[in-house]
């Protein structure tokens, strides 16, 4: 199978990189620690949240190489990240309004 | 089989991402009680959050997120056939593995020492967002300490493997998909860690 | 029972020498085709159980007070029917059985994406099903919960859960490599020529399948996992006294268990797509919906869970918008039911043993479809919700639907992997009985329900008794219908007529090899040229 050929070529990401991102992980880490130090109430949790989000997506960008796949997989990604919002958001229609 | 099946690295890559939405899924249950019961004991939750040691919660992060750049580059390395560097970045990330768990261990002790376990008689006697608090905490943190584990003893393998080189520049898709899988410990603790450690 | 020995075909068959001797030679395989079969047997095995402790159950009902058993055994029983039928029958059945035999033929494969991961899914079956084996006969003895496992009662009862349901939680990790397996072999191992618009349908089922059984399966883990924990770590998650909520065990229970239906039902419904074009000689008819029909199924069917929760006191919104959305999937269902009376509409139809469970499968399936809607309805399910209305409808769906499509695809796909076939007239008969023994059992059940006879309960009130007596006299003439159609198939399978390459004319390419089929399934790599329903395309009459 032709597609076979280009699928199976690899991408290398360099040491500098991948530690330039390490850096980013560690100053958000500080800064979500920082955050939660601040009076923002139920700020908190969604503040916290959208951080983890951010160091989420540069583990699964850079780390995990999903910047460098192709369409399928992130469509794939997607759909799991998808599945898992409607599981929780589609709860909280019970939780909230009880 | 009469004869060996080609290998397909994108196959073989499809199939550790397919599993690894398995294990997110596995994890978002226990985060969708989280959020249920966050949204009714909010006062609860954050009086207990604010008892947890944050120290050890922050330092284990960050361990854990030095440990994914270390497997990142293991997987660079091992492009570059370098088989020594692909060793050392193997043993710093099992060796971070391990401090993890020695931390979290250290953590549960003095939990459990203060008198904070599932069903033990001081959470069943205090307040009751207090107990789910915890209750959540224990099981979240602990499948996710049996995960690391699990990632650790396969990380080992695979450097055996790299060491007796079955693994190599030309065939790593072991290394890529372990490094995968590490990578999904150190997301799940991502969210972990504010959930439980900066919910103030 | 080797047909090698007698068909002289066989030479190169699957069925010959793998290097290993007996046993090892079929437990260790990694052919799909060998762990098709292991799949078949064992969830055969557990059918015929559970049948037996579904007979049993009936025979209690069938008058007022106690027939044959006292209550704890009651709820014994129909816990395990339902832990038998539901975990080890009928959601690994079609998935590891006809799914391993069929689909990497059906795509031109020689096996699927992962083989040994393959065999190692079966062994996890088997570990599962020895461990809720096991759960019967120690501890607490067998669970008494209802295969839902609901807490409160699930985390208190002294009955053997925890290792019923650690068996559970392993059985569900194989299900979950089975879809891992499958959807990398989908979208890899197709061979050349064989696009995505040229897959059978039994192929996009399974596709849609395997998404459920990937996306949906590890909440049930979790929530396994959860229940094990309340019991075994008193962590009081649950526990109303300690903060907990039992409606959050429901909603997380549901969010696999409502999928998980649809695990039970797409693959039979791709068995339907692919034996009705063949037993009516047309092309299907309206082949892209059919396939988007099962994505959406299980993209659809994974947003209505909180209908079983319409009576539990979870809010009024959610109760409006997962009634809402239950309408929704109903949507996707009658469009393949559309689609299947179009293809036999001017189809040339003959009205063989696997045609015949078929088509009894869209009256049946549709009944069921219905009651459902009765059910999604918020008004009306307050009036129906656990009673014996909800037993008739789900039977309608799982096992007038998934079943009979079961029984359909045994007949005809078995000869194809034996030689051998069954014979039409028994096949014909026993249908017969299945049919009208199946109608007379469950249609009782739901003008039970209607008439307000709960389900689970060990007794009921005399005015009920007439229509539980003839609900068992069904069960009698089903399970009579059931017996005549195994032993018919098996004999036949063992020794009846020899089959040759393609017996009902089918275009897709199972039936383009020799039959029994080779180990490697194709000489070489096939390249396809034809639609999988066109006929003349194949070269076939």
């Amino acid at each position: 199978m032709t597609k076979d050929a280009q699928d199976n070529t690899a991408h290398s990401i360099g040491y500098g990189k991948l530690t330039a991102v390490w850096l980013g992980l560690l100053c958000l880490t500080a800064l979500t620690v920082w955050v939660s130090r601040l009076d923002l109430g139920i700020g908190h949790v969604w503040g916290s949240l959208a951080i983890a989000s951010t160091k989420a997506g540069l583990v699964i960008a850079f780390f995990m190489h999903m910047r460098y796949e192709g369409r399928l997989l992130r469509l794939l990604l997607f759909v799991a990240l998808l599945t898992l919002a409607i599981f929780i958001g589609f709860t909280f229609f019970d939780v909230l309004y009880r | 089989m009469s004869h060996p099946l080609h290998k397909d690295y994108a196959g073989a890559k499809l199939g550790m991402w397919l599993f690894l939405f398995t294990e997110l899924i596995l994890f978002s249950g226990l985060f969708l009680l989280y959020g249920a019961y966050l949204a009714r004991y909010p006062h609860e939750f954050a009086a207990a959050g604010r008892e947890m040691h944050l120290f050890f919660g922050t330092l284990n992060t960050a361990i854990l997120i030095t440990s994914s750049l270390l497997v990142a580059m293991a997987v660079t390395a091992i492009q570059r056939d370098e088989r020594r560097t692909t060793l050392l970045l193997l043993g710093g990330t099992v060796l971070c593995a391990a401090v993890f768990l020695f931390n979290k261990y250290l953590e549960w002790s003095a939990e459990i020492g203060r008198g904070i376990y599932p069903g033990s008689p001081k959470l069943v006697a205090g307040p009751p967002g207090e107990s789910v608090f915890y209750g959540l905490y224990y099981l979240t943190v602990g499948l996710h300490g049996l995960h690391v584990l699990v990632g650790g003893t396969l990380l080992t393998v695979v450097a055996l493997r790299v060491r007796r080189g079955t693994i190599h520049g030309g065939d790593y898709v072991w290394l890529e998909n372990g490094a995968l899988y590490w990578h999904l410990v150190d997301l799940i603790w991502i969210f972990i860690f504010p959930l439980y450690y900066l919910i103030l | 029972m080797n047909p090698a020995e007698q068909n002289q075909t066989e030479t190169g068959s699957f069925w010959n020498d793998t290097g290993r001797t007996g046993i090892a030679a079929w437990i260790f395989s990694t052919d799909h085709k060998r762990i098709g079969l292991l799949y078949f047997y064992s969830v055969l095995s557990f059918f015929l159980i559970a049948v037996v402790l579904g007979v049993l159950l009936r025979i209690e009902l069938m008058a007022p007070g106690r027939t044959i058993m006292g209550p704890q055994a009651y709820n014994a029983v129909f816990t395990v029917h339902g832990v038998l039928m539901i975990f080890l029958f009928i959601i690994p059945g079609f998935p590891g059985s006809f799914g391993n035999l069929i689909m990497p033929i059906q795509i031109g494969a020689r096996d699927v994406a992962f083989p040994r991961l393959n065999l190692f899914s079966w062994w996890l079956y088997i570990v599962g099903a020895a461990a809720i084996v096991t759960s019967l006969f120690t501890g607490g003895g067998p669970p008494d919960t209802g295969w839902t496992f609901y807490v409160p009662f699930s985390a208190r009862t002294g009955t053997n859960v925890t290792l019923a349901v650690l068996g559970v939680f392993i059985v569900g990790f194989s299900s979950i490599l089975t879809g891992v397996n499958f959807i990398t072999t989908i979208h890899r191992l197709r061979a050349p020529g064989m696009t995505w618009k040229r897959l059978p349908l039994f192929v996009w089922s399974l596709y849609a399948t395997a998404w459920v059984q990937i996306l949906a399966t590890p909440i049930l883990g979790i929530t396994l996992v959860l229940v094990i924990a309340e019991r075994v770590l008193g962590a009081g998650l649950f526990d109303p006294g300690r903060g907990g909520d039992p409606i959050m065990f429901q909603h997380l229970f549901w969010i696999y268990s409502h999928p998980a239906v649809y695990i039970m039902i797409l693959p039979a419904m791709g068995v339907v797509s692919e034996i009705i074009p063949v037993f009516a000689r047309k092309p299907v008819f309206g082949y892209n919906m059919i396939a988007f029909s099962s994505l959406a199924i299980a993209a659809a069917g994974s947003l209505v869970w909180g209908h079983h929760m319409y009576t539990s006191g979870m809010s009024d919104t959610a109760i409006l918008v997962f009634s809402f959305l239950t309408f929704i999937v109903a949507i996707p269902s009658a469009i393949k039911v559309f689609n299947w009376v179009s293809t036999l509409y001017k189809g040339s139809i003959s009205l063989e043993a696997p045609m015949l469970f078929i088509l009894s499968f869209i009256l049946l399936f549709s009944i069921g479809g219905l009651t459902g809607l009765i059910l999604g309805a918020a008004a009306t399910d307050i009036h129906v919700h656990d009673t014996q209305f909800v037993v008739g409808h789900f039977h309608y769906t799982i096992f007038g639907g998934a079943g009979f499509t079961f029984f359909g695809a045994m007949h005809y796909w078995l000869p194809k992997f034996y030689g051998r076939r069954y014979a039409e007239k028994p096949a014909v008969i026993g249908w017969a009985l299945m049919f009208v023994g199946f109608n007379i059992t469950y249609f009782s059940m739901m003008v039970l329900g209607l008439k307000g006879m709960p389900r689970r309960y060990y007794d009921y009130l005399p005015e009920f008794a007439p229509l539980n007596l003839t609900s068992t006299i069904g069960s009698w003439i089903l399970v009579g219908g059931l017996v005549l159609i195994l032993v018919n198939l098996f004999r036949g399978l063992r020794s009846g007529d020899p089959v040759g390459q393609n017996p009902w004319g089918g275009a897709t390419l199972e039936w383009s090899i020799p039959t029994p089929p080779p180990t490697e399934n194709f000489s070489a790599d096939p390249v396809v040229t034809h639609g999988p329903y066109d006929f003349k395309g194949a070269g076939i009459p």
